[in-house]
């Protein structure tokens, strides 16, 4: 294929891309235009894209995965459009294709992925009462990577063409015979490159959480959100690395026609789905463990209880994590490997309900004799008990391998799967976010048009994926992009569809409230809107930039609490000196270099790749002769501001 | 406790859809699919108990502990756990996966050979062949060869041996039997009866491109002595199959139903025994390792 | 290792060596998972994936491999030999050693290019068939975070010629000394299980 034929703007001749490209391009002007205007580059540099500040790289993290959740989002509105009624010609099947690979890969790794480790970005610190993660500036490295390949990925949808062999990427399908446009090589460097900045970030957080905790915070006296952090990046440690070695063949495969997953010379096609799920399958609880992190933290909260069974959910956790490196032959129960393979995997795979349900058993326990609040982020946690439920159950249906071999690649299996992401991880992640708004930008968001958000989402989950279980029980395979009216899905699609539309508009409530509250609002709201328990709500809201101007100590997981109810003294000593890493722009410059690597080496411009690579290497050298010891802010200058935020905590 | 009486319509109805409507899955014509559909009957009944007692222990919870309906002074206790629930917590949902591991080990090594009542049976062997967006059905003893559609006897043991020319595939007919892969570097064995005649609905369920959705095929389940006259009918009208005409029938794209006499099996065997492509070396044996007899 | 709080080595000495100490032992956690997945393909590929190729013994040549071994093996050992001389803080010395290591290095480099191109010459690419393209990514994986100490030892080397030995400069070489060594004990498991496995 002709350089030219692969760099094609747009990849196919629709008028929904010319459409997006015309939007994008506007967008982009307006946004720059609009910064330019209110002269705000200045702000915009010196504030967030040189920042260290654990806080504002997780509040970046956090937008950009709000921004993913809308491109993921359209994906899905724009695949069920097309399933709605039988013989729909809104999309072709290759545009279809590329539509449900964009959203697998958008929501795990750009949306779902970006937001747990916003989430810890934005909390570990505090909650174990540090001022920063271990490496800030590798952490605002782990970012840029992160968002390096997030664009490369969305480029992808208007230069070239985007993958089109599902987010599981499955070869030979997804090899050069098979897939000969550019797509896959976008998801392997676009997945490459942000998966060494999730590397990092596991690398960071291990780091910060073994060393930097409070005094007196022993590893049984974290709070249960830090122990799900805890595990959830050594687990990102272990699995990322496979994945990494994963892609490095595909590319391989790819661009330079090697024989590891091709039907010839000894390749071996089913190495990729085992090799994928060896990193998938732990990838799931990376996503799903912090979310159980958040809803500990919440109910508890919100209950006005401590947690119940604080060891049994360590425990459980950590059952989990191990189990869920020893299951991953569930993905495919279908290959032929034996009974006794799939014996195995099955009772493995089954397992992880045990400890699972634990965890229920406690959160239900924890609001027993609690006094609940049904705040949103409460709302949100109460829904997540019983839709887990279901969603955990179906996982238990599937993990029993011979009924899977009729699960298997049917919607019963997609509907299991939003099933538990979705109440699992996308429900935690919202309602993280209104719990810890305040913490970050030092107002509330707006209770009433939060459950009108609330209500929409939930009730348009279960009206979008509940009819999936009987349409895969009726013999729809997944990613088909239509089916015929003798099928008979028509009327459960139909519902779908409405359902999520139901889905979008609970999430346009949820964006207009941040618009409604940012304008109405009260500020002043005081270190500890929610009544919480944990060390974050022990500062100010906002957080200055040092976290707390003395550095808490510890006696147990829940300090704050007993500081507010038993008159623990939980700040001991004096304003110091603090010292703080300066900003830097040496990691959006790297991170720069690399997104010209990763684009260069899609379309084979090896001239660019060489210049990128070398842009890397003279940003890594420059990196190892750097001499930055930080600063330190004064005392005067803390107690001023602690003065100004009301009053030395 | 009107939201109870909510959850417990809301189940009915949904057990009630379940049984009412003929899913597929859970309409099963012969001994495989029925033993599949009735492992998914005891997982659902177990996993409705299981979601009813979580949903009325959230229910009953959510309305006494509410805030609003208690004393503004109530201080809620603190509570570290308790030895006894803590082994309820953790032994039942033992229990549970105990009993469901049972099933599933049993039902899989059953489904993974001959259907009981047919072990003896010679089987009737059939390769399966997937390639874009196609499927090809060879009966190696019969000679003949057919495109998208497949011919069975009833009462009978089919063994049909799946493989790929291209992308993985899986092959499923779901009121027959299960799902299982078909691949390019390995053959996969399925063993199928179906116990009533009639048309099933057969389909490759594994994403393999452009055209995956259509990428279906027919059975024909049929008594013995019309499958036989069925055979003998196309031996006798059939066009042969050359190797120029199936290369051309493996280039990418949709084609209805063809019958042909002879099978490409002769000049392109399956990749099993001695054609495996991971026949090297020390592992000869692994490849029959799916190999039901 | 139990460190003396009151007499802490230059490396250790403070809180922010004390973290990138920590973080680079997570760091080659990650980095064994990144081998043992390369290891696992390559086992998977050996007897399987050789297709119409040359198969591990037909194509392996011990003399390469030993020099190899024996190269990487003696950097270890001098790079050892860098660190106690850091560590009684004799500079001259430490840098020297850590001369003489990237010099072994290089040619352990060498040696495996040459043993690359002996590979192309008798038609065992990274084309071949799945068992090569294991192997060479698997020895080319290893390779690169050669190459890749090979510079980032050069500038420890100029950075400590500049400063001096301090705080800075001595958490970088032990920090690269482990760096080292992890990959000597990758290259033991390449030459057993790779080499030795492939020749018997």
């Amino acid at each position: 294929m002709d350089f030219s034929d692969r760099f094609s703007i747009p990849p196919h001749d629709d008028p929904m891309l010319y459409a997006s490209i015309v939007a994008i391009v506007l967008t982009s002007i307006a946004i720059v235009v609009g910064v330019t205007y209110f002269k705000k580059w200045g702000y915009l540099w010196n504030n967030w894209l040189t920042t260290v500040d654990h806080k504002r790289i997780g509040i970046m993290y956090i937008i950009s995965a709000l921004l993913m959740l809308f491109r993921g989002g359209a994906d899905a509105v724009m695949m069920r459009l097309q399933t709605a009624v039988p013989d729909n010609t809104f999309l072709d099947a290759q545009h279809y294709n590329e539509v449900f690979t964009t959203h697998g890969v958008v929501m795990i790794f750009f949306m779902a992925m970006a937001f747990i480790i916003g989430m810890m970005n934005f909390v570990v610190p505090l909650q174990i009462g540090a001022r920063d993660v271990a490496f800030p500036r590798l952490n605002a490295l782990s970012f840029w990577l992160y968002f390096t390949g997030a664009m490369l990925l969305n480029l992808s949808f208007v230069v070239g063409g985007s993958p089109d062999a599902g987010w599981t990427n499955y070869y030979p399908m997804a090899g050069p015979e098979f897939s000969q446009h550019v797509g896959v090589n976008y998801y392997n460097w676009a997945l490459q490159i942000s998966g060494i900045g999730t590397l990092m970030t596991g690398i960071n957080f291990i780091a910060t959480i073994i060393k930097m905790r409070a005094p007196g915070m022993k590893l049984m006296k974290m709070p249960i959100f830090i122990w799900a952090a805890l595990i959830t990046n050594l687990m990102i440690v272990l699995a990322f690395p496979v994945l990494t070695i994963a892609l490095l063949m595909g590319t391989l495969d790819r661009q330079f026609l090697t024989n590891f997953f091709t039907t010839s010379d000894g390749g071996m096609d089913m190495m990729w789905a085992n090799l994928f799920w060896v990193w998938g399958h732990p990838e799931v609880y990376i996503l799903i463990i912090p979310a159980f992190g958040i809803y500990s933290t919440i109910i508890a909260a919100f209950s006005e209880r401590n947690l119940y069974g604080y060891t049994s959910m360590v425990a459980s956790i950590l059952a989990i994590s191990a189990l869920s490196f020893l299951v991953w032959v569930h993905h495919f129960f279908t290959m032929g490997q034996g009974a006794l393979t799939n014996s195995i995997f099955s009772i493995t795979t089954m397992l992880i309900a045990v400890p699972t349900g634990i965890k229920i058993f406690n959160w239900l326990l924890t609001m027993w004799k609690g006094k609940i609040r049904f705040a949103t982020p409460m709302l949100y946690s109460i829904a997540f008990i019983p839709l887990f439920t279901i969603g955990g159950s179906t996982g238990v249906m599937l993990g029993m391998a011979s009924a899977d071999y009729q699960y298997h690649n049917t919607l019963f299996l997609v509907a299991h799967f939003h099933n538990v992401i979705i109440p699992g991880v996308v429900f935690a992640m919202i309602a993280g976010l209104i719990f810890y708004w305040p913490k970050m930008f030092g107002f509330m968001l707006n209770e009433r048009i939060g459950k009108w958000a609330f209500w929409n989402i939930t009730i348009g989950f279960c009206l979008a994926f509940f009819p999936m279980y009987f349409t895969g029980l009726n013999g729809q395979a997944r990613r088909m992009y239509t089916y015929s009216e003798a099928t008979g899905f028509s009327t459960l699609s139909m519902i779908s569809f409405i359902g999520t539309l139901l889905l979008a508009v609970g999430f346009v409530f949820l964006v207009y409230n941040i618009f409604y509250s940012y304008r109405h609002a009260p500020r002043n709201i005081g270190g500890d809107p929610w009544n919480a328990r944990t060390l974050e709500w022990a500062t100010h809201s906002p957080v200055p930039e040092y976290n707390f101007a003395i550095s808490p100590t510890v006696h147990s997981e829940e300090a704050f609490w007993d500081y507010k109810e038993n008159d623990y003294e939980l700040f001991k000593g004096k304003v110091e000196d603090i010292h703080m890493p300066n900003n830097s722009g040496w990691s959006i410059i790297f991170a720069g270099f690399f997104f010209a690597f990763g684009f260069f080496f899609i379309f084979h411009v090896w001239v660019g790749v060489i210049i990128a690579f070398l842009g890397i290497i003279g940003c890594l050298i420059y990196r190892s002769f750097e001499k930055d010891d930080g600063h330190h802010i004064h005392k005067e200058e803390i107690e001023a501001t602690e003065k100004e935020l009301g009053g030395a905590k | 406790m009107k939201l109870k009486g909510v959850y417990i319509a809301f189940f009915a109805i949904i057990s009630g859809f379940l049984a009412g409507c003929e899913l597929l899955v859970l309409d099963p014509k012969g001994p495989q699919a029925d033993k599949l559909a009735n492992v998914i009957w005891i997982s659902i009944i177990t996993m409705i108990v299981v979601t009813i007692v979580v949903l009325v222990m959230l229910t009953i919870i959510l309305f006494k502990y509410r805030a609003s309906k208690q004393d503004p002074d109530y201080k809620p206790p603190h509570i570290e756990g308790n030895k006894y629930v803590e082994i309820i917590i953790v032994g039942v949902p033992i229990l549970i996966v105990a009993f469901l591991s049972v099933v599933s080990v049993i039902s899989v090594h059953q489904v993974e050979t001959a259907p009981e009542g047919y072990e003896t049976d010679e089987p009737l062997v059939i390769y399966a062949s997937s390639s874009n967006w196609k499927w090809h059905f060879s009966y190696p003893e019969q000679d003949i060869e057919t495109v998208n559609y497949v011919f069975i006897p009833t009462n009978q043991n089919v063994e049909f041996r799946l493989y790929s020319h291209g992308t993985i595939s899986s092959f499923w007919i779901p009121q027959l039997a299960g799902q299982k892969y078909a691949m390019s570097d390995m053959t996969n064995y399925l063993n199928i009866v179906a116990e009533e005649p009639g048309e099933y609905f057969g389909r490759n369920a594994n994403f393999n491109g452009e055209g995956f959705a259509e990428n279906e095929f027919n059975v024909t389940a049929l008594p013995a002595d019309e499958f036989d006259s069925w055979i003998e009918d196309i031996q006798n009208t059939a066009e042969p199959l050359t190797e120029e005409k199936f290369e051309e029938l493996l280039e990418p794209g949709h084609l209805g139903h063809m019958t042909f006499t002879g099978t490409h099996q002769d000049f392109m065997p399956a990749p099993e025994g001695e054609n495996s492509p991971h026949n090297h070396g020390k592992s000869d044996s692994e490849d029959d390792s799916g190999h039901p007899h | 290792m139990k460190l003396d709080p009151k007499n802490l080595p230059l490396e250790y000495s403070t809180e922010t060596n004390k973290l990138n100490i920590l973080g680079f032992w997570i760091f080659l956690s990650a980095e064994i998972m990144l081998f043992a997945t390369l290891f696992t393909t390559y086992f998977v590929y050996v007897d399987r994936g050789v297709g119409s190729g040359p198969a591990g013994a037909e194509i392996f040549e011990l003399p390469p491999v030993l020099i190899e071994t024996f190269l990487l093996l003696t950097s270890s050992f001098t790079i050892g030999l860098a660190v106690h001389a850091m560590r009684i803080n004799r500079v001259k010395a430490m840098i020297w050693f850590m001369v003489v290591t990237l010099l072994l290095g290089a040619g352990f480099l060498s040696v495996e290019v040459y043993e690359f191109i002996h590979y192309y010459h008798i038609g065992a690419t990274l084309q071949t068939s799945g068992f090569t393209a294991a192997l060479l990514t698997t020895l080319g994986t290893h390779g690169a975070h050669v190459t890749m100490g090979l510079f980032w030892g050069i500038m420890i080397i100029i950075q400590i010629l500049r400063d001096g030995l301090n705080a800075r400069t001595a958490n970088k070489s032990f920090i690269f000394s482990l760096y080292w060594h992890f990959l000597d004990v990758m290259w033991i498991f390449i030459f057993s299980f790779i080499y030795l496995k492939g020749m018997m």
